[in-house]
């Protein structure tokens, strides 16, 4: 939060000594060598994100089904008035909610302590580290498949595992198929979240533990007083991170329940409009909100939180 | 984007010094038709083009290009393809019950007459009416498919002639022996057995096109078997996620002793399960009226000519020989599909194929009844189907009304299009 005061402070400084108007030639060249450089990316940028987002949101405003072409006509908001007004829509975004809230708070504990355990490991430190990033390697597909499989009674060993029913079916209501989505989820992103969280812990001085232990903190102290302050920036974009992921589910759920027993995500919602019906108009105006949805997540997080993004500097002074 | 793949692809052809092998036909030599399908496992289609392409005598030269092996996933990639005028196929291997859609689309040819008068001959009415589309013939059926009801001749003496009557059985044989297995997970399967269900009560989905039928009484009559069946102790535990594979790995595990599936659960059975293969039985689909003849469903390929091919004569006739009596007999022969004209049944060939119940299949087609593909919104009405009877537990057989309503909504949403689905 004190980033803000800083950068002022920065610029009235640049200001006093002549400011950007009375640049140097050498500064402007190399102005212009930076904005070259960047014209690659931002061209990229231009043709695979920003005319995908526009063209959805031309296609949100229309009639139109590609199975229909005759039929293609301009409604203005009527596609958003459909989903808005949809029970669908509602119950879908209380479900999205819901995974992402529960699997990255369940992600976040357990990352967490992933992180110290790297951090901390004082053998085999390559090893431990490898171990816990197995499954952030796997496509998400493929684990998915993986979890349905274990878990499905017909091919599945967890059923035949004590305490547990030999005929559960687990995909057959919405609280089991939940939970077996939401691990899945969480057995697969943890790690991710215990990267970042290891990056974080890897900057915090080990002087400060040092001179905390002398002055009699013990090991909670220690880990609510330096810790978890420090590690906060970091902490936050991972939560910003897991959060935008977690919001867009779609791959395990597909594989899964493809949606069924009231377990569907937005993305699966759209997909079912574009993709199944080709309903253009519909599905992209579901895309849209969704992509208005994903942009309030991260505003809150960079505006409320004041997560950094990475490449600015952010809360860690 | 796709100029520029071609430009790509044309630069690179140029690059290499050939010309023969690219998109487009080489100056000499047949015109290639390019067959979009998915890969059947027995390679049954590849063997029959490449007899045609020779018999053809140099006027067509048939290629395959493989479509996913899921149905819905075939469907995206045609429809992509054909949505941005992409003219590299010439013949789509298209489900039964995608004809009103790419019909009404314009992206298959309807059938010529010539063409059609020589693909139709003996063949079963019902599979014509999947390849139909506003009375005119679009698709050329290639082969079919129907469900028939496999029982166990060990714990049932005769197999029930109605579901009510197969429910009573499977409840007197108790869980460990009695389960039906059928299809009634969130997904086609279960589109599938609804509609026959209310073909079997004396109704149907849909009365035209656009137009919704689901008379009252038959409707709640289908809905009140699925509520029974999904609540009866002879459903598998898996009821609400079961598919063809889960009912065929149901029945082969050995406690069930009825289920509804396609004929290829018979040869699985003989080498994943002797002891149940022993044992097993088909008999006719189930009727849900003692006195009404009931309406097994129908799959099956047909094959439909793209209307951005570059070669339409050919494509028709490379559909006329495909479809031929003698190919159709080695598809069967190769993939256990069954064919699509009646006469072949009386032919040993076939007897052998469906060692026991090759007139059970003949029946099953005869007498089948279409889910209503002649939709071109055939996808918004399988989802608006699927969303209002799953799961089938939620019904309940001594108070219909409120399913009813909801299938009768939904599906007029989906013939409206409207809404989210």
């Amino acid at each position: 939060m004190t980033a803000v005061p800083v950068g002022r402070k920065e610029r009235a400084a640049k200001r006093a000594a002549g400011g950007p108007g009375r640049a140097s030639d050498k500064t402007k060249a190399e102005r212009k060598l930076a904005y070259m450089l960047c014209a690659p990316a931002v061209v990229a940028m231009l043709l695979v994100t920003v005319y995908p987002i526009l063209y959805a949101i031309v296609l949100s405003v229309q009639k139109i089904d590609l199975r229909f072409p005759e039929e293609s006509e301009f409604v203005g908001l009527d596609n958003y008035v459909a989903v808005f007004t949809s029970e669908l829509f509602r119950i879908d975004l209380f479900n999205t909610v819901l995974i992402t809230v529960v699997s990255v708070a369940i992600e976040l504990v357990l990352g967490m302590a992933l992180a110290l355990v790297m951090h901390k490991a004082l053998f085999g430190r390559g090893l431990v580290r490898t171990a816990i990033l197995v499954p952030y390697g796997i496509v998400t597909v493929v684990a998915a498949f993986a979890w349905f499989f274990a878990f499905d009674p017909s091919s599945g060993f967890v059923n035949s595992l004590p305490l547990i029913a030999d005929d559960k079916a687990w995909f057959g209501d919405r609280a089991n198929a939940f939970a077996v989505i939401i691990l899945a989820e969480v057995w697969k992103t943890t790690p991710f979240m215990a990267l970042l969280l290891l990056a974080g812990l890897a900057t915090i001085d080990d002087g400060l533990y040092e001179a905390a232990k002398v002055d009699g903190a013990n090991a909670v102290q220690r880990f609510l007083r330096i810790t978890l302050p420090l590690l906060k920036p970091a902490l936050l974009v991972a939560l910003l991170f897991r959060t935008l992921d977690a919001f867009r589910v779609f791959d395990s759920i597909f594989v899964m329940t493809r949606g069924s027993q009231d377990t569907e995500s937005l993305s699966i919602l759209g997909f079912n409009q574009l993709i199944s019906r080709l309903n253009l108009g519909l599905g992209s105006a579901v895309s849209v909100v969704l992509f208005v949805l994903v942009l309030l997540i991260a505003f809150v997080f960079v505006r409320g939180f004041g997560t950094a993004t990475p490449g600015t500097q952010g809360a860690t002074n | 984007m796709r100029r520029g793949a071609v430009t790509a692809v044309a630069s690179m052809a140029l690059a290499f010094g050939v010309g023969a092998c690219g998109g487009e036909d080489s100056a000499s030599g047949p015109p290639t038709l390019r067959w979009f399908i998915f890969n059947e496992p027995s390679a049954a289609p590849q063997k029959i083009a490449e007899r045609c392409s020779q018999q053809s005598g140099g006027r067509y030269r048939i290629e395959f290009e493989y479509l996913p092996a899921q149905a819905d996933q075939q469907r995206e990639q045609l429809v992509r393809r054909l949505g941005a005028g992409d003219t590299s196929p010439d013949l789509l291997g298209l489900d039964v019950v995608w004809t009103g859609e790419f019909a009404n689309a314009g992206w298959i040819r309807p059938v010529p007459a010539a063409t059609e008068k020589v693909v139709s001959e003996n063949v079963f009415e019902s599979v014509l009416q999947t390849a139909r589309f506003k009375q005119r013939l679009y698709t050329v059926p290639i082969w079919s498919n129907t469900q028939l009801l496999w029982y166990r001749k060990d714990r049932v003496p005769q197999p029930p002639k109605t579901w009510d009557e197969m429910i009573d059985m499977g409840e007197k044989l108790g869980p460990a022996k009695g389960r039906i297995q059928v299809q009634a997970n969130r997904y086609e399967g279960l589109v599938v057995l609804v509609n026959q269900l209310i073909e079997s009560a004396g109704s149907s989905i849909l009365a035209g096109p656009k137009q919704i039928k689901l008379d009252k009484a038959p409707t709640e009559r289908a809905l009140g078997i699925l509520g029974r069946l999904s609540r009866s102790p002879a459903a598998p535990p898996n009821f609400t996620t079961s598919t063809e594979d889960t009912a065929r790995l149901g029945f082969e595990a050995g406690d069930s002793s009825f289920m509804i599936n396609y004929s290829y659960v018979y040869p699985s059975a003989k080498s994943n399960a002797p002891d149940v293969f022993e044992q097993m039985v088909a008999a006719k689909y189930p009727q849900v009226d003692p006195d009404k003849p009931s309406r097994p469903p129908i799959g099956g390929i047909n094959i439909g000519v793209s209307a951005y091919s570059k070669h339409p004569a050919e494509a028709f006739a490379a559909t006329e020989c495909l479809v031929k009596a003698e190919n159709q007999i080695e598809v069967a022969d190769l993939s256990g599909l069954p064919p699509v004209r009646e006469d072949l049944y009386d032919r040993p060939e076939i007897a052998k194929t469906y060692p026991g119940y090759a007139e059970e299949i003949r029946a099953s087609i005869k007498d089948a009844a279409p889910r209503p593909s002649e939709s071109p919104a055939y996808q918004d009405l399988s989802l608006a189907i699927q969303r209002a009877v799953h799961p089938t537990t939620k019904i309940d057989p001594r108070n219909l009304a409120p399913a009813y309503e909801k299938l009768r909504d939904n599906v007029l949403k989906a013939i409206k299009r409207e809404g989210l689905l």
